[in-house]
């Protein structure tokens, strides 16, 4: 350990010197890639589908508001879909779930509701109402639409996670959103795993793109991508601004 | 004052300065100047500019070359499990293989965004002084590192991200990795539950559960934004902690990966 710091600070002194740096342009250029979940959300949203993915005007609207706070609502408004879906889950558990199943959609779900409440808490006053999910599209009671749309909500919050990083000014929401959002992997490599035991899948080739990266996208594709399942129109058009 | 001659000297020594000075200032910068800005002023924004620049970089090349150790060492590790022979079973070499293909991949794109500030590959002993003397001929050993090492990568990026608020495309960057290394640690801690045979190590980290006790110091934690959580939502405290993964500041880090590190 100390030789690698040592060789450490040894270079980071060569590095203060030529003070050359990160090449930019060569991020960009393997960033162009800015893939977008929200077509795959979309087009997995629509495959489940869905007489009437979303009736206008059954909900509320709901504004997400702005900066930091704006950041955290919308990440509030995530997690208070993820845990009345597996609330959902496991009053009604699909047809034929396993002890071993049931243990960890127990786990997740709660894990989700500490995030809603943690947030809800975290925001007091300026924490946006409570949402109307609408699970219309999702079949409780089998398996494959159950843990299909698992997945989906969770590569979903991870992507949202790591899109909404760059948008958050203070150090402190931005390590609490770093401890949230690789909870958040975790669940989605389980619940892959569930559905492909043993395979690629929980951190497939679907997802994980050729420079071994996980998704990271704009909270209005998000918003767009998950409007399906929610009554209330969310608008988050000043989050991090 | 010359501000292109400057530009292009800067070019000499930073080759890649235009670009990112474009990237970051230029448009403001050049507005400012077109907006008949007093000429006296041109200087101070220019040189906060170059600073600003500089500073940024530097700290990022520190961050990225500390994750590229960590990748390679990961890269080195899986590169040797997946090449030895009798180790890894039919059944699990599909999930080593897929997580040793992103850790190249990882390699692969610091090193490139590095370019000349990358470090050197440094040499390894997955041994661990010893510790692990059989990591690549017993199975159950090399689940168990290969758990502890993802498990102490998802800390360490997290650890940095704050290091990075400055330089928001690396960050979203540290990001996308951070959350990778989280979905191989949910996969080879549940191999490690089932090598081990303890099924309290889940895909989650529960209280400091793990196969090396060792790295998870703090992972208990279940305070979060200056709020004690105890009680929240009727929760358990096992629930808590396991919905919030904790970091690891850099010395942390590379006390941990240390013994790996042989020069």
């Amino acid at each position: 350990m100390n030789r690698l710091m040592k060789s450490k600070n040894d270079s980071g002194k060569e590095e203060g010197a030529s003070a050359s740096v990160v090449n930019r342009r060569l991020f960009l250029r393997s960033a162009g890639l800015a893939t977008s979940l929200g077509t795959i959300v979309i087009a997995a949203a629509c495959n489940d589908d869905d007489p009437d993915p979303m009736i206008p005007g059954t909900g509320d609207s709901v504004d997400l508001g702005s900066g930091d706070v704006g950041v955290l609502n919308y990440a509030y408004a995530l997690e208070q879909l993820e845990a009345a879906f597996y609330t959902q889950v496991i009053a009604t558990p699909f047809a034929g779930i396993t002890d071993a199943e049931k243990t960890i959609l127990t786990d997740i779900r709660d894990h989700e509701i500490i995030h809603r409440d943690f947030f809800k808490k975290a925001l007091g006053d300026k924490a946006i109402k409570d949402l109307t999910p609408n699970f219309a599209t999702i079949d409780f009671t089998k398996r494959d639409s159950v843990l299909g749309a698992a997945k989906l909500f969770e590569d979903t919050g991870v992507a949202a996670y790591n899109g909404a990083g760059r948008l958050l000014k203070d150090a402190g929401n931005l390590l609490l959103a770093g401890k949230i959002v690789s909870v958040e992997a975790r669940h989605a490599a389980v619940i892959r795993d569930l559905l492909k035991p043993k395979s690629a899948d929980f951190a497939g080739d679907d997802i994980i793109n050729e420079n071994g990266f996980d998704k990271a996208v704009a909270p209005a594709d998000i918003l767009a991508a998950v409007k399906g399942y929610v009554k209330d129109t969310i608008t988050g058009a000043n989050v991090g601004k | 004052m010359d501000i292109f001659k400057i530009i292009d000297d800067f070019q000499k020594i930073d080759g890649d300065a235009a670009g990112r000075l474009e990237f970051a200032t230029r448009r403001h910068f050049m507005n400012r100047i077109g907006s008949k800005l007093a000429t006296v002023a041109v200087p101070t924004v220019f040189a906060s500019i170059v600073n600003k620049a500089y500073a940024q970089s530097a700290k990022a090349v520190d961050v990225l070359n500390f994750a590229l150790t960590l990748e390679y060492l990961e890269d080195e590790f899986y590169k040797a499990g997946n090449a030895a022979a009798n180790l890894i079973p039919a059944s699990d070499k599909t999930i080593f293989t897929q997580i040793g293909k992103h850790e190249s991949q990882h390699v692969a794109f610091l090193v490139k965004a590095l370019g000349d500030k990358a470090i050197k590959k440094p040499t390894f002993d997955f041994q661990y002084g010893g510790a692990f003397g059989d990591v690549f001929t017993n199975y159950k050993t090399f689940v168990t590192v290969s758990s502890a090492l993802e498990d102490t990568g998802v800390r360490a990026y997290k650890g940095q991200a704050g290091e990075l608020l400055a330089d928001p495309q690396i960050l979203e960057y540290a990001l996308q990795v951070h959350s990778v290394e989280a979905r191989h640690a949910a996969m080879t801690r549940r191999l490690a539950a089932t090598v081990t045979s303890n099924p309290a190590i889940k895909g989650w980290i529960t209280g400091k559960e793990g196969a090396v006790p060792a790295i998870y110091a703090g992972e208990d934690n279940m305070t979060q934004g200056g709020v004690d959580l105890k009680g929240l939502a009727s929760k358990s405290d096992a629930a808590i902690t396991e919905a919030f993964d904790e970091p690891l500041n850099k010395t942390a880090v590379l006390a941990i990966a240390g013994p790996f590190i042989k020069a």
